[in-house]
Order: C-alpha cells, then sequence, then structure tokens
C-alpha cells in the first residue's frame, strides 16, 4: 500500500484569519478517509488548501510528487474537487457538465467514460440534454459526483455531500461512494458534519478541531471513541 | 403608389438588417465580456476603429486586397484583445469592477489618441467589398453592399455559434462565464479562457468596424455611434444574452429604419436622422427600467 496524498504542517489563511495551524494528513491509496470536525474547524479549508483554492503554505506530497499552483493544477495531476453545495454548472446541461469533468483529458476517450460513468447513474442517460439547475438537490450531487469521475482521478475529495439532501439520498449517495472504492479502487478524502455516516463509510478518520488535527485512527476505533460518540455522533 | 410604397418599406427593412448586423455583431462582444469579466468594455468600439485603420494601411500603403486586409485585421485584433487582457485589465480584475470599467475608458482615450497620432484624424476611404451595385429582387431595390454585410454578420454568428457549442473550449469558455471557481477546479485555465473571451470579442467589432467603414468612411470616431446602438442592442436583447444581442441588434437596426421610413408620413415626420442616436438611449433608458433584463437575460438570482 503506497501513500497517495500527505500533508505536512498544512497551514492556510483566508486574509488574516489563520484557518489551518498545521494540519498533518495522510491518504493511502485505496482508502476511504473522513474528515469531522465541528463549524469552522478548518474541514473544507483543508480540501481547499489540497487542491489550492486558498492560500496555503507547508507539504502537500501527491503520489511522491510535492503539489504546487493552483486548483488547475490539481487537476491536472488527477485530483477531483467535489466542492461543498453542490458543484454543477446548473445553466449548463447535464452532458455538457459531464464533458467538463473530463477537460483535462483526451476528447477521445469521453464517450466511453460517460457510458462507464452511467452505470453508476443510470438515470444520467436520458437526462443529458436537461439543464443541471433543473435536476434536483440529490440528482445535481450526484452529478457532481458523476462528472468528478470523469477525470478518472487518482484521488477524490468530497466536501460536504450530505448537505441539504434528505437521510435516504445521503445513504445512496456514501453508499455508491463505497461502491467505486471497492469496485473501482476509488481513493477518497470525505470532509462530513454527518460523522455517523462518514465513520461508517469510511477506513479511518481524522477529527479536527480549530484548524489541527485532535484526533486520528480507524473509523470503528472513533464510532466507539467516548469523546468523539459525546462530540459528533450524539449519544 | 402603395407598390412604390412597398417597395421602400422592403428596402428600408434590408438596409436596416445591414445596419442591425453590424450592431448584433459589437453587441455580441460587449455579451461576451460582460459574460466573462463582468463589465462593459468601454473601448469595444475602439478597438474595432483600430483595427479597421489597419486594414486601411495593408490596402492603401501596402498595396493589399480588401479581403486579405480584412483577414490580417481580424488577426491583428485577435492578437490585440488577447494582450489587452493579459496587461491591462488582468491587473486590474481582481477586487473592485469599477477599476475595470475606468481601465476601458481609459483604452477608449489611448487607441483613440493612437490612431490621431499614427494616421491624422482626417477621413480616410475604403473601397467596399461588395461593390456599389444594386440589384432589383422583385421590385425592390437592394444594395449588394447591403446583402453582404448582412451575409458577413449572420456567419460570423454562425461561427461563434459552432465555437461556442460543439467545441471543447467552447463549453469551457461558456463554463468560465457562467462558473469560474468550478470551471478551474475541472482543469480549466480560466485566465487564459478570459483572454480568449476577449480576443473573440475585439475579433467580432472588428468584422463590425470593417463592415460599416465603406459606407461612412473611415475617420477616429467610426464606431463611437455604432457602440451606443451596440450597447442598446445588448440591453434590449439582456445583457449576458448572446442570442439576445443578436436579436436585439437586428430589431435596432430595422426599428430605427422604420421610423426613418415612417417620418414621410404627417404623423411622423418629426422623426429626423438626429434622433436616431437619442432613439437607442431612451431605448436603453425604458429596458432598464422596465425589464432590466432584457428580452432574453436571465433575472439576476442571488443565492444568500
Amino acid at each position: 500500500m503506497t501513500t497517495l496524498l500527505e500533508l505536512d504542517s498544512l497551514e492556510a489563511r483566508y486574509g488574516p484569519v489563520q484557518a489551518l495551524r498545521g494540519v498533518s494528513l495522510t491518504v493511502t491509496e485505496g482508502e476511504v478517509v473522513a474528515v469531522l470536525g465541528a463549524n469552522g474547524a478548518g474541514k473544507t479549508t483543508t480540501l481547499r488548501a489540497i487542491s489550492g483554492t486558498v492560500q496555503r503554505s507547508g507539504h502537500i506530497d501527491f503520489a511522491g510528487q510535492q503539489l504546487k499552483g493552483g486548483p488547475e493544477a490539481a487537476a491536472r495531476a488527477g485530483i477531483a474537487h467535489v466542492p461543498e453545495g453542490r458543484g454543477t454548472f446548473v445553466e449548463l446541461t447535464v452532458l455538457e457538465n459531464l464533458k467538463l469533468g473530463a477537460y483535462v483529458r483526451r476528447a477521445r476517450t469521453v464517450k466511453e467514460d460517460v457510458r462507464r460513468v452511467s452505470e453508476y447513474f443510470p438515470w444520467l442517460v436520458d437526462r443529458g440534454g436537461q439543464r443541471a439547475g433543473t435536476l434536483s438537490g440529490g440528482e445535481q450531487q450526484m452529478l457532481a459526483l458523476a462528472r468528478a469521475l470523469m477525470s478518472r482521478p487518482r484521488l477524490l475529495l468530497l466536501d460536504e455531500p450530505s448537505l441539504g439532501l434528505a437521510p435516504m439520498i445521503v445513504r445512496e449517495f456514501f453508499r455508491t461512494v463505497r461502491r467505486l472504492n471497492e469496485e473501482e479502487g476509488l481513493t477518497v478524502l470525505v470532509v462530513e458534519q454527518d460523522a455517523r455516516i462518514a465513520l461508517a463509510s469510511s477506513n479511518r478518520a481524522y477529527v479536527l478541531e480549530v484548524g489541527r488535527v485532535a484526533l486520528t485512527g480507524s473509523s470503528s476505533e472513533l464510532q466507539g471513541d467516548e469523546s468523539v460518540r459525546r462530540s459528533y455522533l450524539g449519544y | 403608389m402603395l407598390a412604390a410604397s412597398f417597395a421602400d418599406f422592403m428596402q428600408q427593412v434590408v438596409a436596416g438588417l445591414a445596419s442591425g448586423g453590424i450592431f448584433a455583431l459589437l453587441a455580441l462582444a460587449l455579451v461576451i465580456i460582460h459574460r466573462s469579466t463582468g463589465v462593459i468594455n468601454f473601448a469595444q468600439g475602439e478597438m474595432a476603429m483600430l483595427s479597421t485603420y489597419v486594414a486601411w494601411a495593408l490596402i492603401t500603403h501596402h498595396g493589399w486586397r480588401y479581403w486579405p486586409a480584412f483577414v490580417a485585421a481580424l488577426g491583428f485584433s485577435f492578437v490585440f484583445g488577447v494582450v489587452t487582457h493579459r496587461v491591462v485589465i488582468r491587473p486590474v480584475e481582481r477586487g473592485n469592477l469599477l477599476r475595470v470599467v475606468i481601465v476601458t475608458i481609459g483604452l477608449l482615450i489611448g487607441i483613440n489618441g493612437f490612431v490621431i497620432w499614427q494616421w491624422s484624424g482626417e477621413p480616410r476611404q475604403i473601397q467596399s467589398p461588395f461593390g456599389s451595385d444594386i440589384v432589383n429582387i422583385g421590385g425592390v431595390a437592394i444594395s449588394v453592399q447591403d446583402i453582404g454585410t448582412i451575409a458577413v454578420a449572420l456567419g460570423m454568428v454562425v461561427l461563434l455559434w459552432l465555437l461556442f457549442q460543439f467545441t471543447k473550449v467552447g463549453l469551457a469558455l461558456r463554463a468560465v462565464a457562467v462558473n469560474p471557481e468550478e470551471a478551474r477546479l475541472v482543469g480549466v485555465r480560466v485566465t487564459w479562457m478570459l483572454a480568449l473571451g476577449w480576443g473573440l470579442a475585439a475579433t467580432l467589432g472588428a468584422v463590425a468596424g470593417l463592415m460599416t467603414a465603406p459606407s461612412v468612411g473611415l475617420d477616429p470616431n467610426l464606431m463611437q455611434a455604432t457602440l451606443i446602438y451596440a450597447f442598446a442592442a445588448a440591453v434590449l436583447g439582456g445583457i449576458d444574452s448572446p442570442l439576445g444581442a443578436v436579436v436585439g441588434g437586428l430589431l435596432l437596426g430595422v426599428g430605427l429604419n422604420m421610423l426613418s421610413y415612417l417620418s414621410q408620413y404627417e404623423l411622423f415626420d418629426w422623426f429626423t436622422e438626429e434622433l436616431r442616436l437619442p432613439t437607442a438611449l431612451l431605448i436603453i433608458l425604458v429596458v432598464l427600467l422596465v425589464r432590466p433584463s432584457g428580452l432574453f437575460g436571465h433575472a439576476e438570482v442571488k443565492r444568500v
């Protein structure tokens, strides 16, 4: 098992506000890793620092190379980032969204990829010409995931996929993520408020508190941890 | 009497479509830049005028024929648009949009000054590439110049539509216009796409300039009125809608000619040529008051 992503004392700031105060974290190839934490703990910022959409310092190693530059570079290195709040182009059609997912790749295999991705989201096929903005919230989140897959990512970053979705849809979403992980070996780093489903769907997890890693361990370990249960699982 | 009147009417319609096609091209340029950069490029007309001078210089001083000079001027304008974005727009693009607007006004003055310094402000002539023939179609006298202008404008619109709708770079351009942050995440090099948008807009403007100059003569103020008409067309169609820019341009061109046509009747005899430009301004005002999103624009929805 090789390390795919390694963050070493990663710091990030929004102007004068320091959001990450030295986060170190690793993701091994083939893993699903969850990042938990309260609002403002730095979960989203961690993902944004990885994909370069926020000012950062510290060291990021991705697939044995130092990751530099903005989101364009991250996308080209093989990182697909599904941002918080349904990252779709609502004014473009479903098919156009998928095509944009494959933007960094050769155009020749795009058709084949649409077919491959549609196996996980069969309903996409009939709705290719529909504007993404007319899809339901759950469908848009699925489309965002499908679009991320179009780039054949080595690492998928998911930011709060459960946000604003019905529990049933959230379960379906995470089921799909697990399937992708098991069948395609997709490596996932997921940030999630809903600790219960995040721990149930991941191999390992990190708990962030005010911009630092407070706790880490296997997901089953953390599910049994007294403080995690009280703070994040609520029982 | 009635037949003659009908022929006269149709003649005005065709001439209106020709001038409307020119408004539409420049309006499209404004819309492309507004969609990507979020401002009105006040220098759009002057950039077009500069490109027209480049074609004129190639024809007059270097003996080029019209069409090669036309293509070269388009190439020049594309590069000029890209460089303008990279060098003067991009550094001020972040933050307050007013700064970008002020830069485009500076550009307007700068280009105008440069052209007068380089080629003097004297009026020049560019031969019409379509000749000055009049053809008679079903009793309607139509100038070949008008037909050619309509064809070129239509051709540009179709080419642009093909580019936006069926190419990867076109899809990226649209993605950047609707959601630049998201576009960067999928790997689109946004700043280059913005520059490309400026290049395309400048090219469209250049075509407008090159179609305008043969009929009205070339001077440094060539596109100033056209820019106002284009602005009116873009506002009428919806400042974020390429289709709206085209429809708005044609409507405005034909509409203004209708008013000219009607001025032969007593009821409209107050409408003289001098009122064309104020009419365009009136349209801008009325649309902004009554329906700010224009005919085809989307009402701006802000998510909170």
